[in-house]
């Protein structure tokens, strides 16, 4: 994309000023902003539609209606709340850390534009291609948790704060399992480059990488504090957590932060795992977007049905099970990988069967040891304690 | 090395979102770990018994729904029979049976908003909640069918009930009682085998039988400790003793079994409505105004009847001194009482628990305030 429009404006200069000599870094610049515009606003965009969606699907799920009053199907309700949000009051608290207190919003949305940089959108449409790509996903998706602390502690605000430890200590275990969960994909492909793993998918890595993908999956919902891992704003236990003390559009980039690491969540799944931009026929750029779709809806699935874990279960998720398991992926595929080296169309078929044998049961294993032990003896007995009618003694009492 | 810690103290409520109300906890923990918690409450008092005072026995029934007001009918129930035992009024059996219907109704309807809030206080996004509210709704429609009413009914009235019940309550009643049994299965399908809500309920806030009677805790609370204890059989009032039904108890006595507890009653409620259904004769609904004037004027004495409400013993305390209103009435509210182990429960459980803990328990602010 990027030698697409740069090309595109080389000429239209060429054409109008002929004689002047431009220097090529201004062209550069002009074309960086352009991509970068058009990216930002059509992960803004994605926002608003998020939030519509997610209000629609959940009242659907809940036999009510959903937001329906502004616009076609209340799809502009999002704009409608986006402009309220500007135009509130903005309220510092008194003993608030003025400067980190501003910094902590923004620290939260721009790695998650960052992040955007280097998907490809189609098979030659990104924006960057850097080949350590997936190293980068990887480091620029911590930052979020530098900005809840940051929040919280700047906000002078005690629940706020337990938002904020809860949030670090979940960032810090489940970086792991989900940096590890790749390890297999960078084995087969042989590459950190987001694009040489598109490239590579002929088949979705969801079905090579079975183990993988849901370590993955589990570790990004805790990553962008999603149900069941929403401990972070766990609105009834510490009301709105760490943005409890923000107001006017500072909230609203945090909200915007939220759903638009939502949509990073999903894109970066969509692309590691069920192909990214692949697809017959019609362009990648829809065939992203309907995966990114699917992802989200199963995201917002698990929203509407499920409750949340305990801060104490959610680590015991990450230390106990996941993490186990990311390294019996690493362990199977590596095995995998070494056996069949050559490149032959049915080396992924291969590593795939290997890994569903060999690799998948240990996820029915360790969730069968994770879950929780049955009473031991038969709770509905009434026989256990008798006071009321059932024993003469008691009941003389009450005559 | 060590890293210096201390406690931290916080104050959750009078406005929280999940403190079921203006209820306030000074909470202290020890990172996650409660290691005390004292209740404050009195940020809904209205004072409630005191302007009974000034009403006449009669008007007074409005004043009993708003006290816990997820479940008027019974509380108007429990009054009304207090007023019955000391001016000894004998009620007319349809308007029992009616009252019946009326109470039993609102029981499903209290603990479905009991489990309903619970699950909300887990953390699942409003899904239950929505699916009990939905069934809570119909119950709703109904009363409005009885009394005009959805939360306020004041349906009932000294020896019987207001009016007679329309046809088309019996209509939406017998739709009701086909079609609740599949939604409570439906809940429970969602819910009870859910592995998050079993981990995240079991063996928290434990209380013993001991423990539950020595602090006189009532109602689904004592039955999930193991405790067969249910004032409908044990000092039976209205028809109670006519109709079949069982006492569901548990031996845990955790967060769960209080959940599974409550879901079990609704099902009991349901048997009882109906067999009252069954039961019921044409008849006046109420004595005639000859028997039982307006003006209710009881002989000077005093009675103290409880009732089981959907939160536990709901007790009235009535003195009369022979004129048109009470010389004093005092209420036994079971929320209050039961609120007085939440510091036991909660000590040494987690944050997360805190609020689970206190859905488990199902108070009313109304009813704890008064």
């Amino acid at each position: 994309m990027f030698e697409f429009i740069y090309n595109i404006l080389d000429a239209i200069i060429d054409i109008f000023i002929k004689d002047m000599r431009y220097e090529s870094y201004i062209i550069t610049a002009v074309t960086g902003l352009i991509i970068a515009f058009a990216v930002i606003n059509g992960v803004l965009g994605g926002v608003l539609v998020l939030i519509w969606g997610e209000r629609r699907l959940l009242g659907r799920f809940q036999q009510r209606t959903g937001p329906n009053r502004w616009g076609p199907q209340g799809l502009l309700t999002s704009v409608a709340d986006a402009v309220k949000v500007m135009f509130k009051e903005d309220i510092v608290p008194e003993e608030a850390d003025h400067y980190i207190f501003n910094l902590a919003p923004l620290l939260l949305v721009i790695p998650v534009f960052i992040i955007f940089s280097v998907i490809p959108f189609g098979i030659s449409l990104y924006a960057v291609d850097i080949n350590v790509s997936v190293l980068f996903i990887l480091a620029i998706t911590s930052i979020s948790g530098l900005s809840i602390i940051c929040a919280a502690w700047a906000s002078a605000n005690r629940i706020a704060i337990f938002s904020a430890l809860r949030s670090v200590a979940m960032l810090i275990s489940y970086e792991i399992p989900v940096g590890l969960s790749l390890v297999g994909i960078l084995l087969i492909t042989e590459s950190m480059s987001v694009m040489d793993i598109v490239i590579y998918q002929s088949i979705p890595f969801i079905l090579i990488q079975p183990v993988a993908a849901i370590v993955f999956f589990l570790g990004s919902l805790a990553e962008i504090n999603r149900t069941p891992f929403d401990l972070t704003e766990a609105e009834s236990e510490l009301a709105a957590g760490y943005q409890n003390d923000y107001s006017g559009m500072k909230w609203g980039l945090f909200y915007l932060g939220e759903f638009a690491a939502a949509i990073a969540a999903a894109t970066v799944f969509s692309t590691l795992f069920l192909g990214g931009p692949n697809g017959p026929i019609l362009p990648g750029l829809f065939w992203l977007t309907i995966k990114v779709i699917a992802v989200l809806f199963f995201i917002i699935w698990i929203r509407a049905s499920w409750p949340r874990f305990r801060i104490d279960q959610v680590l015991n998720l990450a230390w106990k099970g996941l993490f186990e398991l990311t390294l019996v992926n690493i362990v199977v595929t590596s095995i995998a990988v070494i056996i069949w080296t050559d490149l032959d169309s049915n080396r992924l078929l291969y590593i795939g069967l290997v890994n569903w044998i060999f690799a998948f049961p240990f996820v029915l294993l360790i969730f069968k040891l994770l879950k929780t032990k049955k009473y031991q003896s038969d709770i509905n007995s009434s026989s256990y304690y008798p006071v009321g009618s059932d024993s003469p003694k008691f009941k003389k009492e009450i005559k | 090395m060590s890293i210096k810690s201390e406690p931290i103290t916080i104050n959750l409520g009078p406005q929280h979102p999940s403190t079921h109300g203006v209820f306030r906890m000074r909470v202290t923990f020890d990172g996650e770990t409660i290691i005390d918690v004292e209740p404050i409450f009195g940020y809904l008092h209205r004072g409630t018994e005191k302007l009974a005072e000034e009403r006449t026995y009669t008007q007074v029934v409005t004043l009993t729904d708003r006290m816990d007001y997820v479940s008027s009918m019974l509380n108007n129930q429990g009054y009304i029979l207090a007023l019955e035992k000391l001016s000894n009024i004998t009620p007319e059996p349809r308007g029992v049976w009616l009252r019946m219907i009326a109470s039993e109704l609102q029981r499903i309807a209290s603990h479905l908003v009991a489990v309903g809030f619970l699950i909300q206080d887990l953390g699942a996004w409003g899904t239950p909640l929505t699916y009990a509210m939905r069934e809570r709704e119909k119950i709703l429609q109904m009363f409005e069918m009885l009394c005009g009413a959805r939360i306020t009914n004041s349906y009932l009235r000294p020896g019987g009930v207001f009016m007679d019940a329309p046809e088309q309550f019996w209509v939406a009643l017998k739709d009701f009682v086909y079609d609740f049994p599949s939604k409570v299965d439906e809940l429970e399908k969602l819910l009870t085998s859910n592995e998050i809500i079993f981990s995240r309920t079991k063996d928290i806030a434990v209380l013993t039988p001991e423990q539950a009677i020595n602090a006189s805790i009532t109602g689904p609370i004592l039955r999930s400790t193991g405790v067969s204890w249910d004032l409908r059989k044990d000092d039976t009032y209205d028809f109670y003793d006519q109709v079949k039904f069982d006492i569901p108890t548990h031996s845990a006595g955790d967060n769960y079994s209080r959940y599974l507890l409550r879901v079990q009653e609704m099902r009991e409620s349901l048997k009882i409505v109906k067999q009252c259904v069954e039961n019921i004769e044409p008849g006046p609904v109420r004595p005639h105004h000859d028997e039982v004037p307006f003006l209710v004027r009881p002989p000077k004495g005093d009675c103290y009847v409880a009732i089981e409400g959907s939160k536990g013993e709901l007790g009235f305390y009535l003195v009369s001194d022979g004129s048109i209103s009470p010389y004093r009435w005092h209420v036994r509210s079971s929320s209050l009482i039961n609120l007085t182990l939440l510091r036991d429960m909660l000590i040494g459980t987690l944050f997360g628990d805190l609020f689970v803990t206190f859905g488990g328990i199902d108070i009313n602010m109304g009813e704890v305030d008064r």
